[in-house]
């Protein structure tokens, strides 16, 4: 190792480099979950062709189904690395602003009857409206951040507390069941195609928000912003509007995932719908490796720790770790990336490489 | 030009009252007028339930741990931190308290020693990361949290009650308050109490807020939350003092497991959920900022007590659907983080007007 470091000088410069970039931390935490599956049990990447009990082509297999289960936390950490970057804070309502939007779609689709036979509403309109419920919600977080100027953490912590309480409150504290399939088609599967839809509205998600990136000054904006308030306002931006905006943004995301949430099980848990999802989505925007105190932001290493989150998942399920004990695997996980990718750790971990780099050059010469 | 100058005139002398009381007591009183206007409305309309002692006692009976528990957040968010790892850490120390006391037949003494010790190892842990690694102490504090719900339900799955009968005898003790006791419906007459956990509780208030008002470390946690950059310059070791908040606050949160223990008397991964949320909640209705360098511990009391009389207000008045009780907490929070802002908005305009 050390010697090929001495051959080239350029070359222990690339690796520093690649050490140093954002992706690094996803994409290497990513690696090793892959090869540790790999060695562990090579067939934990087998995909299988089926039909499921409907009769539709199914792909099914480890990798399709975290493809499948993160779909919902990428959307999130779209939002929610958007917001860390522009307020310095985090969101910790969306959970509960899932079981919000998703108590709406039923509401809108079973009417007042909570087992309907058929739907009531076209299923565009209760998207439509869900859409608009979840980013006045939004909007009242940004309003509580942006205005009055409460730290993020705070003002959602309202509708972190309420939100549940909101969604049973809409659907009169009963659980709708629809029994129409075609609501189902949004969490399972579009007849003829073997792919979880899932999948393809995460990715739809992703390529709106690249667009948007790269063909409007958003991206831009919220990093000014994040970074310094009172000069990027000096600068002719609105900080507060770009703050406002983003909360909106993430209200959207809410709306989406909590489509796919409820569409899933056509049914809605008030109290476990969607838990702790705000945990995962923050962890997501860390692995990352973005600033959760604001600033830049890399929104695809976001979208891949999401990934790594429920790869984690998965993997400790296969080895038949109880949902309840996931926690704790995951926070030794989260404690060693923070650890690692802290900055001072990390001049640490650099002097000793340097210290390592000058012995072997004092020997060289020597 | 004259007539802008002569404006901010008015709001000068109106601002002088304001900046003549510091930021700690003006939230504080705000604070107390609330709970006090809040219990003596629920007297007028609610009537009797709220007259008899007994209800008062039983809110801090139930509460006697949030209280210790928003006492450590309070001190962590006065430093400029937060410790979202209490509501796990509860759970953590009860559950295995009862493992050890049931299972392995243990005694008391041991079982307090294990919550001492869990709740400062979770707090030396977190402290360690947030001070002197500077990683921001939500994340630490909620991988906290994880790891401990997940240890609970790991150490056992399944809720169980202990029989422990050293333990059954400690939990039903009651401490009878003379003179304040009431007639029963039955027409008996039933002494009021209150449970060795309100004893801790205050104990816990009184000697944290003499140690927040008087001693050198107490003044330091001001400081560094109010301005770091000053209260190093001021010769305080700015990482020692967010350190021993975390390791208080973990303590704490280890005390306050045993009083929760002890109120519930059983073990149980769903204990003690959403906990640390009512703690921040209480500590922000008592008048702490999050920001850091405000807060008062008698303020963070009133604010657990103004929570739960709410809650009483809620379920007495009827409104017994489990929703309501969320949607009021929430709505008081949001009333009281709104109140701060403008308070605090103000406060600042009139110190700028002065100088």
């Amino acid at each position: 190792m050390t010697q090929s470091k001495e051959i080239k000088k350029p070359s222990s410069g690339l690796a520093a480099r690649i050490f140093r970039q954002q992706m690094f931390i996803p994409l290497a935490a990513l690696f090793l979950l892959a090869l540790f599956n790999f060695i562990m049990d090579p067939s934990f990447y087998r995909i299988s062709f089926d039909y499921n009990s409907v009769g539709n082509p199914v792909l099914s297999g480890n990798i399709i189904s975290i493809l499948d289960a993160g779909s919902e936390l990428a959307i999130l950490a779209i939002g929610m690395t958007l917001v860390t970057a522009a307020t310095g804070g985090q969101d910790i309502s969306v959970g509960a602003a899932i079981a919000i939007s998703g108590s709406v779609v039923l509401r809108v689709l079973c009417g007042t009857n909570s087992r309907p036979d058929t739907l009531q509403a076209p299923i565009f309109v209760a998207i439509l409206v869900s859409c608009v419920v979840a980013m006045l919600f939004g909007a009242f977080n940004g309003m509580l951040v942006a205005y009055f100027r409460i730290q993020p953490m705070v003002a959602t912590l309202i509708l972190f507390t309420a939100g549940r309480s909101i969604a049973a409150w809409i659907n009169n504290n009963e659980l709708p069941i629809i029994s129409d399939p075609s609501f189902g088609v949004f969490g399972g599967f579009i007849p003829g195609i073997p792919i979880p839809t899932p999948i393809f509205i995460a990715a739809g998600c992703m390529i709106v928000i690249a667009l948007v990136l790269r063909f409007t000054n958003l991206g831009l904006y919220v990093q000014s912003v994040g970074i310094n308030e009172s000069s990027s306002r000096l600068n002719g931006l609105n900080p507060a509007f770009i703050k406002f905006l983003t909360f909106v943004v993430l209200g959207l995301c809410v709306a989406v995932a909590g489509l796919i949430k409820v569409s899933r099980f056509s049914s809605i848990n008030y109290s476990v719908v969607a838990k702790d999802i705000e945990m995962d989505a923050i962890l997501a925007v860390a692995l990352g490796g973005n600033a959760l105190s604001g600033g830049k932001f890399n929104m695809k290493a976001s979208i891949i720790g999401a990934y790594v989150i429920q790869f984690l998942a998965t993997t400790l399920y296969k080895f038949k770790v109880q949902s309840t004990a996931l926690p704790a695997y995951k926070a030794v996980v989260v404690i060693l990336l923070v650890v690692l990718s802290a900055p001072k750790v990390r001049e640490y971990l650099a002097r000793i490489g340097k210290q390592i780099r000058q012995k072997t050059h004092v020997k060289e010469a020597g | 030009m004259s007539q802008t100058k002569k404006a901010p005139a008015p709001k000068a002398g109106q601002g002088n009252k304001f900046s003549n009381m510091t930021d700690t007591n003006l939230l504080l009183f705000i604070t107390i007028v609330v709970f006090f206007v809040m219990y003596i409305g629920a007297i007028l309309i609610q009537g009797k339930g709220f007259l008899k002692p007994q209800t008062f006692f039983n809110i801090l009976n139930g509460n006697a741990a949030l209280i210790i528990v928003s006492c450590g957040m309070s001190i962590v968010m006065i430093t400029g931190g937060i410790d979202i790892s209490v509501g796990g850490v509860t759970a953590l120390v009860s559950m295995c308290c009862a493992v050890y006391l049931d299972f392995h037949n243990g005694n008391i003494f041991m079982s307090v020693l294990i919550a001492l010790a869990i709740g400062l190892a979770f707090g030396v842990v977190q402290g360690f990361l947030v001070a002197y690694l500077d990683i921001q102490p939500f994340i630490v504090t909620l991988a906290g949290m994880f790891f401990a719900r997940g240890m609970t339900t790991i150490v056992n799955t399944d809720p169980f009650n202990v029989q422990n009968e050293a333990f059954v005898a400690l939990k039903d003790t009651r401490i009878i308050i003379p003179g304040l006791g009431s007639v029963n419906k039955l027409g008996k007459y039933v002494d009021a109490y209150i449970e060795i956990g309100v004893v801790a509780a205050l104990i816990v208030v009184v000697v944290l807020f003499c140690m927040l008002r008087w001693s050198k470390l107490g003044r330091g946690f001001y400081a560094v939350g109010g301005n770091p950059q000053s209260a190093l310059m001021l010769g305080i070791n700015v990482r020692r003092t967010k350190f021993i908040s975390h390791v208080l606050c973990g303590l704490l949160a280890g005390i306050g497991g045993f009083v929760y223990f002890m109120h519930v008397g059983s073990g149980s991964p769903s204990h003690a959920q959403g906990m640390e949320m009512n703690a921040i909640a209480s500590s922000i209705i008592g008048g702490t900022l999050l920001t850091g360098g405000v807060g008062n511990l008698i303020g963070t009391f009133f604010g657990v007590l103004s929570l739960n009389t709410i809650q009483n207000i809620v379920s007495s008045a009827g409104l017994n659907d489990a929703w309501w009780t969320g949607i009021t907490i929430a709505g008081m929070l949001c009333l009281f983080l709104v109140v701060q802002s403008v308070v605090m908005a103000r406060k600042k305009l009139a110190i700028k007007a002065k100088s």
